[in-house]
């Protein structure tokens, strides 16, 4: 079992859809959403939340500076 | 325990380990979907806001997609005429010697229309940072060919693809400037991977500490995507990236002096 549990927080307004967070997570969490923000994109959220390990990868990749990222040891 | 209660858990500010920096406003960014400008600017601002720099760098913004950068991060900015940033550069770090310059720049911007500009004052190694952003097109004005595009790639103005013959070749331009003696520093880096924004991160570091030491030009070319005018999906961009413009345009530091 990962050492570490992680959650993100996507900020879907702002959030356009490029999925290169889909692609930079390690772990496969991030997928785009069906439903779409106020522009019309599918913005990214958490669709596997138990594998994430708050590694900021996304963050890091992301454009538009939308995730924040939380990680905490796994109890 | 449920799942949402969990991460509920988890999302508190102890346990904050990346969040956007204080230095990059609010204001939604114009970039298409994907466009490397935005990790470009966020590895900026977050090395602005690591070495506590914010009220001494000035940059100078130029004429194409990152002619807006001045309305995401918060320090002065200038805008600079198309390809004259350097010019401009100059004399803000002339007058005002113990500031942190910088310009950014695009392909179109940097190597086509002021590729004087830049030349002459790579050559005068003037005490400045240049960020070389290169997607290797004209993407504001609807990816017509630049000087950096690749042998053999479609654009709006080569829809046969870029023929050496009629076209030219593709210039290197980080390449020209690193045997310049005015510059100190040249490297090519690219930000599509996690591992490649925290590279780019110690360059842009580094090349903004080169300043207080007044030894020349530092000099960062970026390889980025254009997706909206390589007619491909951001993901698809950087594949495209990886596989056409690293063999080509190869990352890593040429001169550090």
């Amino acid at each position: 079992m990962a050492k570490f549990k992680g959650a993100i927080v996507v900020e879907t307004e702002k959030c356009k859809g490029c999925s290169l967070c889909v692609v930079a997570c390690p772990t496969g969490v991030i997928e785009l959403a069906r439903d779409v923000n106020a522009k019309g994109y599918h913005y990214a959220y958490m669709a596997n939340p138990d594998a994430c390990i708050g590694c900021s990868s996304c963050g890091l990749v992301c454009p538009d500076t939308v995730i924040t990222v939380y990680r905490t040891k796994a109890s | 325990m449920t799942a949402t209660t969990e991460i509920n858990k988890i999302i508190n500010e102890d346990n904050l380990v990346y969040k956007k920096t204080n230095l990059l406003l609010d204001n939604e960014m114009h970039y298409c979907p994907g466009c490397t400008h935005g990790v470009i600017h966020k590895v900026i601002a977050e090395v602005i806001d690591e070495m506590d720099i914010q009220n001494e760098t000035i940059g100078v913004s130029p004429v194409g997609c990152s002619v807006l950068a001045y309305n995401y991060i918060d320090i002065d900015w200038q805008e600079a005429a198309h390809g004259r940033a350097p010019a401009l550069a100059t004399a803000t770090s002339r007058l005002m010697p113990e500031k942190y310059v910088f310009t950014y720049q695009g392909d179109g911007d940097l190597a086509s229309i002021g590729c004087a500009e830049i030349i002459h004052a790579c050559n005068r190694g003037e005490n400045i940072v240049v960020f070389f952003v290169n997607n290797a097109i004209y993407g504001m004005t609807g990816g017509q060919m630049a000087p950096t595009t690749l042998e053999g790639q479609v654009t709006a103005t080569t829809p046969y693809g870029r023929n050496t013959a009629l076209n030219g070749h593709t210039m290197k331009i980080t390449e020209m400037i690193a045997l310049l003696p005015g510059t100190r520093y040249v490297t090519r880096q690219s930000a599509e991977t996690p591992a490649a924004v925290r590279k780019l991160k110690k360059a842009v570091r580094k090349a903004f500490e080169n300043t207080t030491e007044k030894k020349g030009l530092s000099f960062i070319e970026i390889v980025g995507t254009c997706s909206s005018g390589w007619k491909l999906t951001p993901t698809q961009s950087n594949e495209w990236m990886k596989e056409n413009m690293f063999p080509f345009y190869q990352l890593g530091t040429l001169k550090d002096e």
